[in-house]
């Protein structure tokens, strides 16, 4: 299942944030999205996952989801977003429940995903017993037992530090080789846009605009931390944003 | 150059448990009574010898007539409270939850919160009877208006990005109120229920005080037209201790459902 974005302009009121943003994104690919603070990335990945309608423009779906897919648009939040009352077991049961799977059925999906995230013995921790690279895998595991069509990541690693940013980027790496899927992935890091991208699209500053797409074709597992083609598109995407990003922040805030 | 070290001054802001001290409190203010009255630096009249309190508690017992005044009162609160919070937990949650709803209720429920409750006695013994009815629905309206005020802001407190993710993931609305409001309004429920059971302590022996043959707060009023000040402060421990053990017994709940919090 591709999505594809045709013309998206969003407006709180009268305050534009995304204009004319046509884009493809293809399936078992990760599109990584950058842009300066403020621009539009959150929006329009809640406009890509239905939470939210775009003023103009359309969201398409290309093809239908996967048969076994339980929810097709799923995301994963920079804050993990887990019941604080429930189990890492529980957390993850919470978005089965409501497909009329049997209870061994459940339980099978979710040792697998674990199994898969490597928290098998994590199971019944509560969220407050954990990291937060923990965290976020539990938020990671509880999206694939889903088995989405397109995963929808907002800043996934930005609460972390960066070592466990750097080991969470490597466990994201291997469960894409294992068994790739698609993602829509927004990040102000752009080390890690690098490292993930398979596209990465760059914003503009508010209204959001795309002002280019970078393509890497190296494969995610033959991208490491200091090699000299992803440093060169790094410094690359960093010469689109510079200008941006400085007059991005100097603007002043309408509240 | 001196040296010295470092003042600490990040002490205090963060109340552990300490068990006793409560009881020691009581435990001295009870010995300072009696040795006051046995030593008559306060006189009799002033305030009764604790020891004689709970002789008289102990007769009250062994009347027989202890339960007769007991029972009725904890039927009364129990049946007028579980009505009144029932109601006032769903009434909550409908306004946390439907704009319309809130839009409606909320000044309603401004307007009925500061109403002395007891005020309304005559009108509940016209609708409800003299009996055990007018009681229950002075219980039930006294716990009613805190528990709706503290359910809705509950609701409103709870993490938006846990509904949002609800949302996201596909939960049904059903779901998502039972799995993610619900149990996030939870600890902002529970505290609220301290106060209406407070509240519904004082209106079960305001009730009782205005038309009850047994309970304590008729118990209490007769004691009080006789100026028997023995009698008169059992009947006010009574109530002191039926407080402390609501107030427990919503201490051993907060403990078993907000587990997950620290
Ligand atoms: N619900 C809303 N109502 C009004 N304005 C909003 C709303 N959500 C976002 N905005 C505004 O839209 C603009 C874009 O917000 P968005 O969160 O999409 O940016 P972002 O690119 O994700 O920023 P960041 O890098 O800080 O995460 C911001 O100026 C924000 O203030
Ligand atoms: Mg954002």
């Amino acid at each position: 299942m591709d999505i594809r974005l045709s013309a998206l302009t969003h407006k709180y009121d009268d305050f534009e944030v995304l204009r004319d943003i046509s884009l493809d994104i293809p399936s078992g690919k990760i599109t990584c999205i950058v842009g300066p603070s403020g621009c539009g990335k959150s929006t329009l990945l809640r406009l890509i996952g239905g939470l939210e309608r775009p003023t103009a423009g359309q969201v398409l779906q290309l093809g239908d989801p996967p048969p076994d897919c339980l929810n097709p648009l799923t995301y994963i939040f920079q804050d993990f977003a887990l019941l604080p009352w429930r189990s890492v077991r529980g957390n993850i049961a919470l978005v089965l429940e409501d497909h009329g799977l049997t209870k061994a059925q459940i339980q099978a999906i979710i040792d697998d995903v674990l199994a898969r995230t490597k928290l098998s013995d994590f199971a019944d921790a509560l969220p407050k017993q954990l990291s937060g690279g923990m965290k976020q895998r539990v938020a990671i595991a509880r999206a694939l037992a889903v088995k989405p069509a397109v995963m929808l990541m907002d800043e996934p690693l930005s609460a972390l530090d960066s070592q466990t940013r750097e080991l969470l980027m490597e466990d994201l790496v291997s469960l894409w080789s294992r068994t790739p899927f698609t993602a829509v992935y927004v990040t102000h890091n752009l080390a890690e846009a690098v490292r993930l991208g398979h596209a990465i699209v760059v914003l503009s500053r508010r209204p959001g605009q795309i002002q280019e797409i970078v393509h890497i074709d190296k494969p995610l597992e033959q991208r490491s931390h200091a090699d000299p083609e992803l440093d060169a598109k790094q410094t690359h995407l960093w010469n689109l944003m510079r200008e941006e990003a400085r007059a991005a922040d100097a603007e002043l805030l309408h509240v | 150059m001196s040296e010295r070290p470092v003042k600490f001054r990040g002490g205090g802001f963060a109340p552990t448990a300490r068990r006793w001290v409560g009881l020691v409190v009581f435990v001295v203010l009870i010995a300072l009574a009696e040795i006051g009255t046995r030593s008559g630096f306060i006189s009799s009249l002033t305030l009764p010898r604790p020891s004689d309190v709970l002789q008289t508690f102990v007769d009250l017992y062994n009347s027989g007539l202890l339960f007769t005044h007991l029972l009725p009162s904890l039927t009364r609160l129990a049946v007028g409270s579980a009505m009144g919070i029932s109601a006032g937990m769903s009434v909550g949650i409908l306004i946390g939850l439907f704009s319309y709803v809130r839009a409606g209720l909320i000044p309603l429920v401004a307007a009925i919160f500061p109403i002395p409750k007891i005020a309304l006695l005559p009108l509940f013994v016209i609708w409800f009877g003299i009996d055990e009815g007018s009681k229950y629905a002075l219980i039930a309206l006294g716990t009613f208006t805190p528990t709706v005020v503290a359910t809705y802001g509950a609701v409103d407190n709870v993490d938006r990005t846990l509904i949002r993710m609800g949302q996201s993931f596909g939960l049904s609305w059903a779901s998502i109120v039972r799995k993610i409001v619900i149990p996030g309004a939870m600890p902002g429920i529970l505290s609220g229920l301290r106060i209406s059971l407070a509240i519904g302590i004082i209106l079960l022996v305001a009730a009782e005080m205005l038309g009850a043959e047994y309970g304590i707060g008729a118990y209490i009023l007769e004691a009080g037209s006789l100026y028997d000040l023995e009698r008169l402060f059992v009947g006010v421990v009574m109530l002191s201790v039926l407080g402390v053990v609501v107030s427990a017994l919503i201490g051993i709940v907060e403990k078993r459902l907000l587990r997950w919090r620290n």
